[in-house]
């Protein structure tokens, strides 16, 4: 292998972090800054990805999808929060765990009665339909290129709303004392319907951003979840800056584990994870 | 088919109330036994997927053998059918469990049962050691018709080796000299890149790469940055279901379509072709069904099928149906006298099923020997090309029957 094709699988792991970070930044909220063990993120996910292919095939077009679809996952989600999550705020986790699961059979059951058990295709916005060659046999969708840079803006946002506004302000306060938050005469409720509203737009935009280059199929959410929660673990959990390094790390170790050590390439990511907690058992940005 | 059942959960009921008054009056339990057993229906258990990932599959193999029940009067050997269904979720941990309940709990003369190839390894343990008749519509684990083998389990389906068996064949005859086999690391895809292999060298072809993405994960790109590298003649792969609609797509993006040819077990172009676009056109697979075969039985199925369900039906009914037909021909043999089950197993075995996939024969490991269709993506349909390997048996390796 030469050195351009490693060059190449740079540019694939990378690609691949960023697209991790996407998935996992809802869930780096949920559950870092708020500590409920979200297990339906996937689901979310999932719902993304599903109204991106019924919004899209009704308007004709994934960006129309796209603008309709996150206020319907906001509203989903606070309508969640105020339902049934904010009930489980004192429980212990095992209760958020129990409740969580129990979403995700719902939410595959409701995905079942309403959009069937087929696998459906987006189609790739025509504008970014097309592919960079790089070399005389390989060449690289723009697509995804295009994901990875809607990534960076996010991740950037992201930072920008905890570490620089006054919103950031309560919601870093909310993580680490909730009561004395609310005794200072902030409406922690509200924010925190706000972040488990932001949470879920979050994987529900990951899914439908990235509706196009996965398909959408049953049980989708599956797949992602449990890669979602080694990076927040590894990122160090309600760390956003965390969440961006262990994204890359683990899109790095994925892509090139798979090119130079076929044989335990499934192994790989949680070896990374467990040698990370050894080494920081709080994670790479956590707080011991 | 829900009424169906709760007659049967009903029935059960009151056998339960009448069970307890029988045994207080101490009748002796096997003479009247028999006698009701007579007039009885079958016991049929289905176990099969009908939530999650696979629940498509498990509802078109259902109705394919219901349909092959309806066919015939809705009475197999004479007697009327009841069913028992279990949900077994793909689920390989509560597969002896829920083996259990239809073996144990319903007592069911026959299994229908299962899509994945985990469960029906932990159903084989359950059923070997009960010798409940079970027929297998679908999952390809080569054990089961191997080393798992016994005289009471039969398949209507395919073993993971045939489906890919025969490609080796139709890449000589394409004049390549190699090739690249690309599959999720685990059972099935191991099973097909053996058959492959095997299959390929025989014909003096050489596979200069064997490539893994973990299961069940779909990120390919460091994988086909991998092919475009290598620059095989042919690449073949196997993905299912949602990984092979991406699959697909990928290849496409990465500009790997229609510069290396794409091969694969037919699993790749089934059921996704509506979401791919154009990615899988021009897709050459190898499977034991394909559309377009337009002959009388297969005209005769699809306008049945289509009529019954409102829905066009796919390899899983065929297999699903023909397991229906199985059952009838050993059923009928013993005019529904299950208790004779080594004449049932007899004329099982050597039952010729009027398949819609053309005919076929059991081999004495009891996988069906068949045809393996050569067949072409065309728009949204994998056509059929001709038939790329006769009658073609599955090795059968460590089977002793």
């Amino acid at each position: 292998m030469d050195f351009a094709f490693l060059l190449i699988q740079l540019l694939n792991g990378l690609q691949y972090g960023l697209l991790l970070f996407l998935v996992a930044s809802g869930l780096t909220l949920i559950f870092g800054i708020m500590g409920i063990i979200n297990l339906a993120h996937g689901s979310f996910y999932m719902v993304g990805a599903y109204l991106a292919w019924s919004l899209a095939s009704l308007t004709g077009n994934l960006l129309t999808a796209i603008l309709v679809g996150i206020p319907l996952t906001v509203v989903l989600g606070m309508a969640l929060e105020w339902l049934v999550i904010r009930r489980f705020y004192e429980r212990d986790h095992l209760y958020q765990v129990l409740l969580t699961y129990g979403l995700i059979l719902v939410f595959e059951e409701l995905r079942s009665m309403i959009w069937g058990d087929d696998v459906h295709g987006v189609p790739v916005p025509e504008l970014l339909s097309y592919s960079i060659p790089l070399t005389d046999t390989l060449s690289y969708p723009v697509y995804r290129l295009f994901i990875s840079g809607v990534c960076l803006l996010l991740a950037f946002g992201l930072y920008l709303l905890i570490q620089r506004t006054r919103l950031g302000m309560m919601i870093r306060a909310g993580s680490s004392n909730r009561d004395m938050v609310q005794s200072l005469g902030i409406n922690i409720k509200l924010i925190y319907t706000l972040i488990f509203a932001m949470g879920v737009a979050l994987a529900g935009f990951a899914g439908m951003i990235n509706a196009p280059l996965s398909s959408v199929f049953p049980n989708m959410g599956g797949q992602v979840l449990i890669v979602c929660f080694v990076v927040v673990v590894i990122g160090g959990i309600g760390s956003v800056k965390g969440a961006m390094a262990a994204s890359l790390l683990i899109g790095l170790a994925d892509t090139f584990g798979q090119v130079f050590l076929p044989q335990v390439a499934g192994m790989i990511v949680y070896v990374l994870m467990a040698v990370v907690l050894v080494w920081r058992p709080a994670g790479l940005f956590g707080k011991a | 088919m829900s009424q169906n059942e709760k007659q049967g959960f009903n029935r059960r009921g009151l056998l339960k109330g009448t069970a307890a008054i029988a045994v207080a009056t101490a009748i002796g339990t096997l003479a009247p036994f028999n006698l009701a057993q007579a007039a009885d229906k079958i016991k049929v258990g289905l176990m099969l997927p009908y939530t999650g990932t696979f629940t498509a599959l498990g509802n078109a193999i259902t109705n394919g053998f219901k349909l092959a029940v309806e066919e015939r009067g809705g009475k197999l050997g004479g007697r009327e059918i009841e069913y028992f269904v279990v949900d077994d979720e793909s689920n390989p941990a509560k597969a002896p469990e829920n083996a259990n309940k239809l073996v144990q709990r319903d007592k069911v003369d026959v299994i229908i049962g299962t899509v994945h190839s985990g469960v029906a390894m932990g159903m084989a343990k359950v059923i070997r050691e009960s010798g409940t008749l079970w027929i297998n519509p679908n999952a390809g684990a080569d054990q089961v018709t191997g080393p798992l083998c016994a005289p009471n389990i039969f398949r209507t389906s395919f073993s993971n080796w045939q489906t890919t068996h025969a490609l080796g064949k139709v890449l000589k005859a394409k004049g390549h000299k190699n090739a690249v086999f690309i599959t999720w690391k685990y059972a099935a895809g191991e099973q097909m890149m053996e058959g492959f292999k095997e299959g390929f060298e025989k014909e003096g072809g050489k596979l200069i790469k064997e490539l893994y993405v973990p299961f069940p994960q779909v990120e390919f790109q460091a994988l086909l940055t991998e092919i475009a590298s290598i620059k095989p003649d042919a690449v073949v792969a196997f993905f299912a279901g949602g990984g092979a609609a991406k699959f697909l797509k990928d290849y496409q993006a990465a500009g790997l379509k229609g510069k290396i040819p794409l091969y694969g077990s037919g699993f790749l172009t089934d059921g996704v072709l509506d979401a791919v676009g154009d990615a899988g056109e021009g897709v050459e697979t190898t499977l034991h069904y394909a559309d377009g075969l337009n002959t009388k039985k297969d005209n005769a199925f699809r306008l049945a099928y289509a009529k019954t369900y409102k829905l066009q039906p796919d390899v899983y009914a065929v297999q699903g149906y023909d397991a229906g037909q199985l059952l009838a021909a050993g059923l009928e043999a013993v005019k529904g006298d299950v208790s004779k089950k080594a004449e049932m197993i007899k004329a099982m075995e050597t039952a010729k099923i009027d398949s819609p996939r053309g005919s076929f024969t059991l081999s004495k490991a009891h996988n069906p020997v068949q045809d393996m269709y050569l067949r072409k993506v065309v728009g949204k349909e994998s056509k059929v090309q001709g038939v790329a390997w006769k009658a073609l048996a599955d090795p059968a390796r460590g089977c002793k029957m």
